[in-house]
């Protein structure tokens, strides 16, 4: 698109492989289906892509407000695509709000599409525009294409009747046939989604059809010559196969359910409601042909306190809540600890403290999962870094869980979360199967050591209903072997001792630390855990490209880190550590290797863009 | 309990454990543990498929006593990892055991909802009307004007009831019972038998921090006349049959009647009814002092149980289908990538 506009754009050196949409408008006005179904047929385009959805918190916030702006971020095309991207080329804005809200990060040059329609008085003085910015000349550093869509939508959908509220409810089905046009996509995949959406409402089908279709065909008209053409961006090279599209929730969720499968056991499911966890909960209560219970409990200390319950039961217990839900589960945690069962905790962080931001993405929990308990209470800790990888993440998780007795927490974000990405359908047959084993006669001749511990430091798992094995478990000091309350000195050291080298040794079960971009040894480390894979990855290759010395390391396995990755950043000259935080990941490197590990942190609810992060760079090694 | 369980023969020692116990010499819980361990091989029940479920408290240590499945759990969560136990294996016989502060307290969000869902299991809630482990801060339950380090100069707030609370919060069996009791295995048998939810607080002597507390109803000189052991489709009788609870019409409350002769009819005594949650709700109510101390089982009026209906749930939601994982993760808009580009 960049390259068609009528003036450069100031990073546009080399031709243009991708695009950044952004259609942003009122919470009410569809934006996030928009978003969707667009990502959808850039998917069936070949194109690769990247999301950002970004939502209110308030469920309906009122019309035309700022605050209640909803946007939804595409980057796509015929290059390999890691971010949402950084500026967007595009901008359709919905009612004044959502221009006012989101001109600012558009690039210099780039396009606005407005509703004129919806640039009423009122509208404008509910957006604190005192004149209407298509008519000051504030716009003139970006080309505006203003018109009446909502009067073309009414227009459009005019023969089927509908009240002026519903007609108007077309109006995302509009824009998107226009920015079908606009990037050469084919309309029938998303006629056959309306078709199939409004199945018992033939009219709102038809009606929403012919909006798409009018859209599209506005694009076509002669009225838009001269400013945009239309645009193909053809498909990125990708390794033949099944693909379709994952948010991080489904990925964590099909993830939890691959491991339990794996671990040959029924999964139980005990959670919250709690944004942006929730939707892990409403992607597993359907599908319990796969042996999963899912139980919505009355807060979060029941969610897990269940979970535990199922897996001391025999189940692989499963809870999941975001910063302040997980706050209120940490006394379980430690029971979890304490008595050594297996517990899968996911966290789908959001920014805090407190309330703080819930539909905001933030890397601000990893001090609350590596150290977030009372008394010695090692966790194991595991990080996905997109949504395709939470899934690889989650039966890690499981795998980690089962084989050594223990909770494990899962990190991902509201980002990971809520954005999609294409995902090769992996083949359940490639991964290896970890079976759990129960107790099932006494361990030491007569005797039964619920805490007799294996090889690995894990307890045997000892299902009630088994006869002959009776025993108590809790959460007062165990003794070593038996698991009898045991107060005395030489004990509560030796069971410390046994706890820590249990978490400790999972490192062995865990691969190297690899370098996903440059060497191993260098001038600069950019060290990166969760989702700022894509920015730091894009940032790393462009620094690359112009001849700097930095490679680009990231952790998937928190705690306990790789057995190398102390001696690997060791071979840097130096670390930089780019997190949402104020530099969590940056004081654990710092703790466990004595080095000196420099953050960029940034806590402003939105990810990372590449340009902060290349800029970091330069800025590191001049 | 559990419908199918089969039979088990055991003996008291079958369910006692070589752990030392460790409450206070001349504890209530000495005798609530003995008439347990008593009552299970009189319900046939088998210590490989029991498991005792506590949270904190002087109570929760029961289940180190019990040589069958325990988790002694976290302050006041005992419901919740019932929950979980029972869902993940439905056959298997669940006990909680809870106190006033573990269950009333810290815990009371977790009893309301374990109830309201009607798990199937048996709590125990060791009233004492005071903290115990912690050295004898008032509880929940303590009466008004309660003495007690964080109240020295007493306690000013109301007491909750608990068989109160558990019928509010929708409860299907309640009962009373207190641990010197004779009648305890009794009740403890009939919450057994109940399928759901069955509630029992049982007053229970702390002798450090609350002595004596309950001798006013308790003390078995006098007993009779201070408490009315309800007994289902028998009149409501008391001090030897003299006197008897009626039914004061126009105010809609309890009264206390004389019995002349045995003619309790005459009198107006009502006849417990177990399934009569109107009197139930004046029975939990009754107060102590005016009226005697409602013992036994006050309510009992089963209904189909939580974990029954998660089953039969997940039953009708898998019917038909394959848990293929392959196909599941292959669900929704896919497109193939070849050689040729991506199609549909």
């Amino acid at each position: 698109m960049a390259t068609q506009l009528a003036e450069p754009t100031a990073k546009s050196n080399a031709p243009q492989e991708s695009v950044v949409v952004r259609f942003a408008g009122d919470s009410g006005d569809g934006m996030q289906l928009t978003g969707g179904q667009f990502t959808l047929s850039s998917a069936l385009a070949g194109n690769d892509f990247a999301t950002f959805p970004d939502f209110p918190a308030e469920i309906r916030a009122p019309q035309g407000t700022l605050f209640g702006v909803s946007a939804f971020q595409i980057n796509f095309g015929s290059t390999s695509i890691d971010t949402a991207g950084d500026a967007p080329d595009v901008l359709v804005a919905m009612n004044p709000a959502a221009l006012k809200t989101n001109v600012g990060a558009l690039k210099p040059g780039g396009l606005i599409i407005a509703d004129t329609g919806e640039f009423t008085k009122r509208n404008l003085e509910k957006a604190k525009y005192d004149v209407s910015p298509l008519e000051d000349g504030t716009l003139a550093k970006w080309q505006v294409l203003a018109f009446d869509i909502s009067a073309l939508t009414l227009e459009s959908v005019k023969p089927f009747g509908l009240g002026n509220k519903e007609a108007l409810r077309c109006k995302n089905m509009w824009t998107l046939g226009l920015a079908l046009w606009m990037f050469d996509r084919d309309r029938a995949p998303l006629i056959d989604w309306l078709n199939a959406k409004f199945a018992k409402n033939k009219v709102l089908a038809d009606a929403n059809i012919a909006a798409l279709n009018a859209g599209h065909a506005y694009g076509e008209t002669a009225e838009l010559e001269g400013s945009i053409h239309k645009l193909h961006l053809g498909p990125v090279a990708t390794p033949a196969g099944l693909y379709r599209t994952i948010t991080g929730a489904d990925a964590v969720a099909l993830g939890l359910v691959a491991g339990a499968q794996l671990a040959h056991l029924p999964m139980f499911f005990g959670g919250y409601p709690i944004t942006p966890a929730s939707s892990i909960l409403h992607a597993l209560v359907r599908l319990k042909e796969f042996g999963v219970t899912t139980f919505q409990a009355e807060d979060e200390i029941a969610a897990i306190c269940a979970a535990i319950g199922a897996s001391y039961a025999g189940q692989l217990g499963v809870t999941s809540s975001s910063g302040p839900g997980i706050a209120l589960k940490g006394e379980a945690m430690g029971l979890a600890v304490m008595t050594e069962l297996p517990l899968v905790i996911v966290n789908s962080q959001r920014g805090g403290p407190s309330t703080g931001l819930p539909t905001k993405t933030e890397q601000s929990d990893l001090y609350q999962a590596v150290y977030g308990r009372n008394g010695d209470a090692p966790i194991p800790v595991v990080s996905a870094r997109s949504p395709s990888d939470a899934f690889e993440c989650a039966i890690e998780a499981c795998r980690i869980a089962v084989q050594y007795m223990t909770p494990v927490i899962l990190l991902t974000d509201g980002y990971i979360a809520n954005a999609a990405e294409p995902w090769k359908v992996p083949d359940p047959a490639d991964y290896a199967e970890f079976p759990v084993t129960f107790l099932a006669e006494k361990n030491a001749g007569d005797t039964l050591l619920p805490y007799k511990r294996d090889a690995k430091g894990a307890r045997p798992w000892i299902k009630p209903g088994t006869p002959g094995l009776m025993h108590r478990i809790g959460g007062i000091e165990k003794q070593v072997d038996t698991g009898h309350l045991d107060y005395s000195p030489a004990n509560h050291q030796a069971m410390t001792d046994a706890r820590k080298a249990k978490v400790d040794g999972i490192a062995q079960s865990i691969p190297d630390q690899d370098v996903c971009l440059g060497n191993p040894g260098g001038k600069l480390a950019v060290v990166g855990w969760g989702s700022t894979y894509g920015p730091i990855h894009q940032a790393v290759g462009r620094a690359r490209a112009k001849g700097l010395d930095v490679s680009h390391i990231h952790v998937r396995h928190i705690w306990p880190l790789p057995q190398n990755l102390g001696e690997l950043l060791k071979g840097y000259d130096k670390v930089l550590v780019p997190e949402m935080n104020t530099g969590q990941f940056k004081t654990v490197l710092r703790d466990q290797f004595l080095i000196d590990a420099r953050p960029l942190t940034k806590t402003s609810g939105q990810p990372f863009t590449i340009a902060e992060i290349e800029a970091a760079i330069e800025g590191a090694l001049a | 309990m559990n419908a199918i369980t089969p039979i088990t023969t055991t003996t008291l020692k079958d369910w006692e454990t070589d752990q030392e116990v460790r409450w206070c010499p001349g504890c209530g819980d000495y005798a609530i543990l003995k008439a347990v361990q008593r009552t299970l091989p009189e319900l046939g029940a088998d210590p490989a498929n029991t498991v005792f479920v506590s949270g904190i408290g002087c109570s929760s240590r029961f289940p180190y006593y019990v040589e069958s499945y325990g988790f002694h759990t976290i302050h006041g969560r005992a419901p919740a990892f019932a929950t979980g136990i029972k869902l993940a294996n439905p056959q298997l016989d669940v006990w909680l055991v809870t106190g006033d502060g573990d269950g009333m307290s810290i815990g009371g969000n977790h009893m309301m909802h374990v109830l309201r869902r009607n798990l199937d299991c048996q709590i125990l809630l060791f009233n004492n009307e005071i903290y115990g482990l912690t050295k004898g801060q008032y509880s929940p339950t303590s009466r008004e004007g309660t003495t007690s380090p964080t109240t020295p100069l007493g306690s000013v707030d109301r007491p909750a009831s608990p068989c109160a609370f558990a019928l509010g919060a929708g409860a299907r069996f309640i009962a009373r019972g207190f641990d010197v009791s004779k009648e305890l295995p009794n009740v403890l048998k009939a919450a057994y038998h109940h399928k759901g939810a069955a509630f029992i607080e049982i007053f229970q002597n702390c002798i450090v921090y609350n002595k004596d507390r309950f001798e006013d109803f308790a003390a078995p000189k006098g007993a009779e006349d201070r408490q009315l052991w309800l007994q289902n489709a028998e009149p409501m009788l008391f001090a030897k049959g003299t006197k008897g609870i009626a039914l004061d019409t126009e105010k809609l409350t309890l009264k206390v009647v004389d019995v002349v002769d045995g003619d309790w009819q005459a009198a107006g005594v009502i006849v417990h009814d177990v399934t009569n949650r109107s009197i139930a709700h004046m029975l939990v109510e009754m107060p102590f002092g005016p009226f005697p101390m409602a013992l036994g089982v006050l309510y009992d009026d089963p209904r189909p149980t939580f974990e029954a209906a998660v089953m039969a749930e997940r039953e009708q939601a898998a019917a038909g289908k394959e848990p293929n994982l392959a196909k599941l993760l292959a669900k929704g808009q896919t497109w193939t990538v070849t050689e040729d580009g991506p199609e549909l």
